[in-house]
């Protein structure tokens, strides 16, 4: 519990610390603060400028701007976006789920077929399908994200016309909840999918090696020689130990979940937290960006910080504080 | 033992070619890749079109990926090279010294650590500009704390060896137990850290490009892939061989990284 509670005050000291670092950037690119925040949008207009001046008190010290700054950040003022006329909180909060949706549900398949071609591919490690296996897991981590989307749009909307390749609904949408859930689902596919293959790779190496390993320890040797089948062996007991790396890695890739996400969105269309930073990105926003930036860090600690929860509630053997098998 | 795995063997192959055709592919095919040379979107094939066909201007796909490979691996390879400074340095004194000084250098690590990569580099292009040096310092920005922890770990493993205390014994200075004692030993995770980082650093060029983010005067793949957007259903071939392109290049990093790893660490192939 004591560990835990240490843990809590290093993230918000980390929190800090990117808010901080946020807050560097804006002084110390190239030209004038209050143009940087204006963007392209606001930086024709002198009054504008004078405004944003003194919203953010820019001819105050660097620690007293500073330390406003933080306090705005804390009261969940992330500023104003001038492109889209909203505050940036709520351009953020309208995106979050989602990109929350999508890299859920990219991350769950990763897992899950990674774990499964991983077992497969430790049970049998000559066969020809282990090796092609390999090679595509392999080819799904080389690929930049944004062209496996590209080449998946190409075939489903030229040669496969099942699946939807662009949004999040459909435009002309009018059904009830039930359907409304299946339509999101169908668009969620194929960006899913394409997210999910990046990391394929990875996790069913991981898998592959750590069930390797389990299946040449003591207590496998012990199941086996009990007369249990194979079958149970592998799934009931050697499961978990091919399960705990994987799950612990996936967490702590989740900001270069959230980087691939960007690129995903912007392929199809997806309106999630992604495509926010892209457009901000186009129109130098840079509240938007920053508020992304730092929303996206936020959500990283958070992550890391359940997945050291949950990493050390599925392996007993930290829980009980011993030694290894 | 790298030789014989087969994987590894064709990753160099790929990576010779694709530098190969980086280098010396402008000369025996010296089309400009800025230059209109067809009627726009024209696919292989077609009459009066050159190779691989015509991107949304009419110039020639290509001399654009001929010529795309020049930008990409310049940047990656200044990345990587800022990545390995920073990073080894900071792992290196941390794992050494210990202590503090550990604990604070790895407090500042995880905070780069915590920030998506492309997200991060994105901010910094956008606010600082995207020349190729501020897209590679960007890009060393963001993948340095791996290679930090990975030194780290090494350091620390190695340090309380008998052949350092050996050389402590001796009277030599720390920067020498550093650099000459420890440093060598710790190499090869490191070098195989670093062709994956490489390639890393290639993806997320390529990425940056696709999304505006790069050079707009140099001819990149990503940019390539990223500015024939609007039209790649029915023109595929504007985005699949400059995406190709990409692909085989990480794909020899990746394949030569793991066969260096397989070569380097006999106890984790599996058998």
């Amino acid at each position: 519990m004591k560990r835990f509670a240490i843990r809590m005050l290093w993230s918000i000291g980390l929190v800090l610390a990117v808010i901080f670092l946020n807050f560097s950037l804006i002084h110390l690119a190239p030209g004038d603060p209050a143009t940087v925040i204006a963007g392209e949008s606001g930086a024709g207009d002198p009054a504008v400028i004078e405004q944003i001046r003194a919203d953010y008190g820019l001819d105050r010290s660097f620690v007293a701007q500073l330390a406003s700054y933080v306090v705005r950040v804390a009261q969940g003022d992330l500023g104003d976006s001038f492109f889209f006329n909203q505050s940036v909180v709520s351009l953020i909060w309208a995106r979050l789920w989602p990109t929350i949706l999508l890299v859920a549900t990219a991350l769950i398949f990763a897992i899950v077929v990674g774990v499964l071609v991983g077992i497969f591919t430790a049970r049998r490690p000559e066969s020809r399908l282990s090796h092609s296996a390999t090679i595509l897991a392999l080819a799904g981590y080389s690929m930049p994200v944004f062209w496996t989307g590209l080449m998946l749009v190409i075939l489903f909307a030229s040669v496969f016309k099942v699946l939807p390749i662009s949004g999040m609904r459909d435009v002309q949408f009018d059904g009830g909840m039930l359907a409304s859930w299946v339509d999101v689902g169908e668009h969620l596919i194929l960006p899913a999918f394409t997210l999910g293959f990046l990391f394929l790779a990875q996790y069913s190496r991981l898998a592959r090696a750590s069930m390797l390993e389990v299946l040449q320890s003591d207590f496998v040797r012990t199941a086996r020689s009990k007369g249990l089948s194979e079958r149970v062996v592998v799934y009931k007991h050697a499961l978990r130990n091919a399960v705990i790396p994987v799950v612990t890695v996936a967490g702590l890739q989740f900001g270069t979940m959230l980087s691939g996400a960007i690129l995903v969105e912007t392929v199809f269309n997806w309106p999630g937290l992604g495509r926010l930073a892209f457009d901000a990105v186009l129109r130098r926003d840079a509240p938007v960006l920053l508020g992304v930036l730092l929303v996206s860090t936020l959500l990283v600690i958070v992550v890391n910080l359940l997945t050291d929860v949950v990493y050390r509630l599925i392996d007993p053997r930290i829980r009980v504080g011993g030694a290894a098998t | 033992m790298f030789f014989r795995n087969k994987a590894a063997v064709a990753g160099l192959f790929l990576l010779l070619g694709v530098i190969l055709m980086t280098f010396l592919g402008p000369y025996f095919y010296d089309e400009d890749p800025k230059d209109i040379v067809a009627r726009p979107l024209k696919g292989p094939g077609t009459e009066d079109v050159p190779g691989l066909g015509t991107d949304y201007l009419g110039r020639d796909v290509l001399a654009g990926v001929v010529n795309g490979g020049l930008t990409s691996l310049r940047v990656a390879a200044i990345a990587a090279a800022l990545i390995v400074m920073i990073g080894v340095t900071i792992g290196a004194v941390s794992g050494f010294y210990g202590g503090v000084i550990d604990n604070a250098l790895m407090r500042f690590t995880e905070v780069f650590q915590v920030l998506p990569a492309l997200l991060f580099a994105m901010v910094v292009v956008a606010l600082f500009g995207p020349s190729p040096w501020k897209v590679s310092i960007a890009i060393g920005l963001v993948l340095w704390p791996q290679l930090a922890r990975l030194t780290r770990a090494e350091f620390l493993r190695l340090k309380n060896m008998e052949f350092v205390k050996a050389a402590q014994a001796i009277g030599s200075s720390d920067l020498r137990i550093i650099m000459r004692v420890i440093l060598p030993n710790a190499l090869p995770p490191l070098i195989v850290a670093t062709t994956l980082v490489m390639g890393g650093a290639i993806l997320l060029e390529a990425g940056l490009a696709f999304l505006g983010l790069g050079d707009a005067n140099e001819v990149s793949w990503g940019l390539m892939i990223g500015q024939n957007r609007t039209n790649f259903i029915t023109s595929w071939w504007t985005v699949t061989f400059p995406g190709l392109a990409i692909f085989v290049t990480v794909l020899s990093f990746s394949l030569i990284g793991d066969g260096l790893q397989d070569a380097f660490n006999p106890k984790l192939r599996g058998r």
